[in-house]
């Protein structure tokens, strides 16, 4: 059980991202937009030579559009098919060991939520949702496919 | 050992590669030693590995083909088809028995006696002795060093030196941004250089000679003609052209897809082929060469070709067109059809190519590539298909624009033209809401950027630009965006699934700064914009035929005259646009002349005050003489595509027309050659005339005379052809002279023969002149 979770914070929550699959953690600065691209695909930023997809982690969970005007924004980088993607977060907290296997939670979630979560999991630092990366990329189209 | 083994299979796989087209090109000439030498090599390295590996299946295989090659070899048999066969279904063995080992499963079942069996040679052919050609062993030259790399090593280096290439940039705006100093400058053009370098090699490193493309097909053609009892010769020409590793794969399956229907439905059976007179072997021939930034690959057999007309009769069966559309196709379109889904020429699917993979699929691939495939079939005569596909899918040129601030790049191999919306050949008219541009005549539909993005842009649509796109296949389309930027080459990458989702994208890039720029798909963005391609093309096409023949579009020069006036001059006479220094003009015999290098023009267009400096002039041609044209400006190439209104009078402009929208004034080139031109100078090409130099009569007293009747005079010093050479009864005969015209001092003919003209008979001599010009030409 030496799983490490990286806790970050969207929408105020504090959630669980398996440290494995975060590249780095970036402050992105510029963004380019993508007109005509799914509402979850903030823009495109660069990350030194690679192009990294922007995903507003608040769109895509369905609670809100995340203010991207006051410039730098904290983002997880992850990997996925070969792409690269920068899921905004409101902060990056801090790693923590998996004290337990996921389990289901029973109580009902927003519908976001329910989409992207992978189980509650035992940390340090008491439960936490596991967020399962694919999902919250895939955004809301993903739930219809 | 795991190592070992498979090292062993990575050895065998790649030299079966490279044998099935040598195995087919001993065949058919089985005295190639090179040849039989580098198959008996196959055999002979698998044999040797086996006894080693303890396989002792592939070891009997291996065996048998060895020992007949080597009789090949020593001389003692003949290469006869049956013993190609035979040792191509036994290196086809190996290579299951290969691939099995490869994926580490049981050795596939089958019988190997037979395949050993059937090597050996039968009784009753008899063994010719071979002719004596063995001495041409060393034909091939020593294959280039080489290591095996993974593809992942490959794009790690890829993308560091891509970095590299960021970092270089930006380093070059910072330097450019402090005071330079030249060590430091020279310094960093020398890392510059050798980045450059770096990412040439690199990029290359990407490449990969379409032979290996090559090599399998003509094991397959002769497989397929087997089958299908037709005799087809393959011929393969261009396979060191490179290409990019990831398009060679992708071109693979459509490319062995055509060359399938070539051999199934082009290529006729042999008896077919000699009753329409052609040679019984067919002939497919499959090419690659490189042009520009493309790589080209034409497969063209000579076999039955494509019936259009019954393309046409499938299409509308299948309702992929309507019946009333039909009859407006051109040839071309006719055969364009192939590539619409659900449609096969074939009367039924056969086991070879007729399998529901159709060369729609063959279009979809290679346009998914940025390719386009073209095919021409001339029925009797066969069929040509040609792939075009990018040269790297990596870097492509693109052209930059904008739109509302932001930045996007468009493939520069989609564009066909860029206009100004508010040019004078450009006119942008809505009809129900869609946009059509004409341009220059020709009707497109036209898109704004900003409504495809929806996004607002604060550009009024006249002061837009026009690219005018024609994606991947032959319709055209007018995108409006803000601005143009700039031609770049850009190293574009895959975007993400959910940006590709939208269809308006094929990659992303980075530009100069590092930030990312978007690649438009210009067929994506033509349906989302909701452009008909395939419908419009055909429309906008018979909207050009049915419209031609009412207006005659004389092309004209569209400019403001001196006196401000708006004209137009006929772009035919305008032979081309000169810029003199206004000391160059003066007046001289009784008009405004201009001299242009060594020749003296009449100038016309004076209408009003000449500028100060520079005068800009037409150079006006009527096929022999020029006149000048002084003028303000030029505004635009334009069309008449309206009604003439005549002028009353005779005159420097001869009509009042619409062109572009607004009155503008006809010039008449006409009026103006024939009053601008004095008599000799309209005269066409001057007749020339030789006169003695030394004769001071004939200077000072008879050269006016006949510079008068338009003769342009040489003396002896120019030694060419003349067209009259007038001399005194005394001196030499002229042989380079056409005519010529004898003077005698003496009032009397010496005798009835005499030719020669009394010099002060001036009638006499002026007939003589007014003769030589016009009939000894």
């Amino acid at each position: 059980m030496s799983e490490l979770l990286l806790v970050v914070v969207i929408a105020g929550e504090r959630v669980a991202l398996p440290a494995a699959a975060v590249e780095s953690v970036v402050e992105l600065d510029t963004l380019i937009p993508v007109p005509r691209a799914a509402p979850h695909v903030a823009g495109l930023s660069a990350l030194r030579s690679r192009v990294l997809t922007v995903i507003d982690c608040m769109r895509s969970l369905e609670l809100g559009v995340t203010d991207c005007s006051d410039g730098i924004r904290e983002a997880a980088v992850v990997e996925l098919d070969g792409h690269h993607y920068a899921l905004i977060v409101d902060l990056v907290e801090d790693v923590v060991e998996v004290l337990s296997a996921p389990s289901a939670i029973r109580a009902a979630m927003g519908p976001g939520w329910e989409r992207v979560s992978r189980g509650m999991v035992e940390t340090e630092e008491g439960p936490m949702l596991l967020i399962d990366i694919a999902a919250l990329v895939g955004g809301i189209e993903a739930k219809a496919a | 050992m795991d190592d070992l083994i498979s090292e062993f299979i990575a050895e065998c796989r790649e030299m079966l590669e490279a044998l099935g087209g040598e195995i087919v090109a001993w065949e058919a000439s089985p005295d190639d030693r090179a040849r039989l030498d580098s198959i008996f090599r196959f055999v002979h390295t698998v044999k040797g590995n086996c006894g080693f590996f303890d396989f002792p299946r592939l070891e009997a295989l291996s065996h048998a083909a060895e020992d007949a090659l080597a009789e090949v070899r020593a001389g003692r048999r003949q290469a006869d088809p049956a013993l190609v066969s035979a040792v191509l279904a036994i290196i086809d063995r190996i290579a299951e028995m290969i691939a099995a080992l490869d994926a580490g499963e049981e050795f596939p079942a089958g019988e190997d006696s037979t395949l050993i069996v059937a090597l050996q040679e039968r009784a009753d052919v008899q063994v010719a002795p071979v002719a004596a050609t063995v001495a041409e062993a060393q034909s091939k030259a020593a294959a280039p060093r080489t290591i095996r790399l993974s593809v992942e090593l490959l794009d790690r280096l890829m993308s560091g030196v891509s970095d590299m290439v960021l970092a270089r940039n930006e380093l070059a705006r910072r330097l450019r941004e402090t005071t330079g100093e030249v060590a430091v400058d020279g310094a960093f053009e020398r890392l510059s250089t050798i980045i450059a370098e770096m990412r040439d090699a690199i990029t290359r490193t990407r490449m990969q000679r379409i032979e290996n493309l090559f090599v399998a097909l003509p094991r397959m053609v002769r497989d397929l003609s087997a089958e299908l009892g037709k005799q087809i010769l393959v011929d393969i020409e261009g396979g060191d052209v490179e290409l990019d590793r990831e398009m060679i794969e992708m071109i693979r399956d459509p490319l062995t897809h055509i060359i399938r229907n070539a051999v199934d439905h082009g290529i006729e059976l042999p008896a077919d082929r000699l009753k329409a007179g052609k040679r019984e072997i067919g002939l497919l021939s499959v090419s690659a060469r490189q042009s520009g930034n493309q790589i080209l690959i034409d497969i063209q057999d000579d076999g039955r070709g494509i019936n259009g007309k019954k393309l046409v009769e499938k299409a509308i069966a299948a309702g992929v067109i309507e019946k009333s559309d039909a009859a407006d196709l051109s040839p071309r379109e006719q055969l364009a059809l192939i590539f619409e889904a659900g449609l096969s020429t074939a009367k039924e699917v056969t086991a070879i190519s007729g399998r529901g993979v159709g060369m729609d699929v063959v279009r979809s691939n290679i346009e998914r590539i940025g390719g386009i495939v073209e095919v021409d079939s001339t029925i009797g005569a066969g069929t040509r298909m040609t792939l075009r596909v990018p040269l790297t899918l990596t870097i492509i040129p693109a052209l930059t624009v904008s739109v509302a601030g932001q930045s996007f790049a468009i493939p520069r191999s989609a564009i066909d033209e860029i206009v100004r919306a508010n040019g004078e050949s450009v006119t942008l008219e809505k009809l129900g809401g869609a946009g059509v541009a004409t341009i220059r005549g020709r009707r497109v539909p036209e898109i704004a950027l900003s409504d495809v993005l929806g996004i607002e842009s604060d550009i009024p649509e006249q002061e837009r630009s026009l690219v005018v796109l024609r994606p991947a296949g032959a319709d055209v389309y007018a995108l409006a965006v803000d601005r143009i930027h700039d031609h770049e080459e850009l190293v574009v990458k895959p975007a993400a699934p959910a940006v590709m989702a939208t269809g308006l994208y094929a990659g992303t890039t980075l530009a100069d700064d590092g930030s990312p720029i978007l690649l438009f798909d210009p067929a994506g963005i033509a349906q989302v914009g909701g452009v008909k391609l395939e419908a419009h093309d055909r429309a906008a096409r018979i909207a050009e035929t049915s419209s031609t023949p009412a207006e005659v579009d004389a092309p004209v020069l569209l400019f403001r005259g001196l006196d401000g006036a708006r004209r137009a001059m006929r772009l035919a006479v305008v032979d081309r646009i000169e810029e003199v220094p206004a000391t160059a003009i003066r007046p001289g015999a009784g008009q405004l002349r201009v001299q242009l290098g060594e020749a003296i023009l009449p100038l016309a267009g004076v209408n009003g005050d000449l500028p100060q400096e520079k005068v800009r002039l037409f150079r006006l041609n009527d096929g022999t003489c020029e006149i000048g044209y002084a003028f303000k400006e030029v505004i635009d190439l334009s069309a008449i595509a309206n009604d003439i209104i005549p002028a009353e009078h005779p005159g420097e402009i001869c009509a009042v027309t619409l062109v572009a929208g607004e009155p503008a004034e006809l010039v008449d080139p006409h009026w103006l050659f024939s009053t601008f031109l004095t008599e000799t100078e309209r005269m066409p090409l001057q007749p020339i005339c030789r006169l003695p130099a030394d004769d001071p009569w004939m200077q000072n007293m008879l050269r006016p005379i006949v510079e008068a009747a338009g003769y342009r005079v040489v003396s002896e010093a120019d030694e060419f052809e003349v067209d009259l050479a007038i001399l005194s009864d005394a001196s030499a005969e002229d042989a380079t002279a056409a005519r010529t015209i004898r003077l005698r001092a003496e009032p009397d003919p010496a005798s009835k023969k005499d030719e020669t003209i009394y010099r002060y008979d001036r009638a006499a001599l002026l007939m003589a002149l007014k003769s030589a010009s016009g009939g000894g030409r």
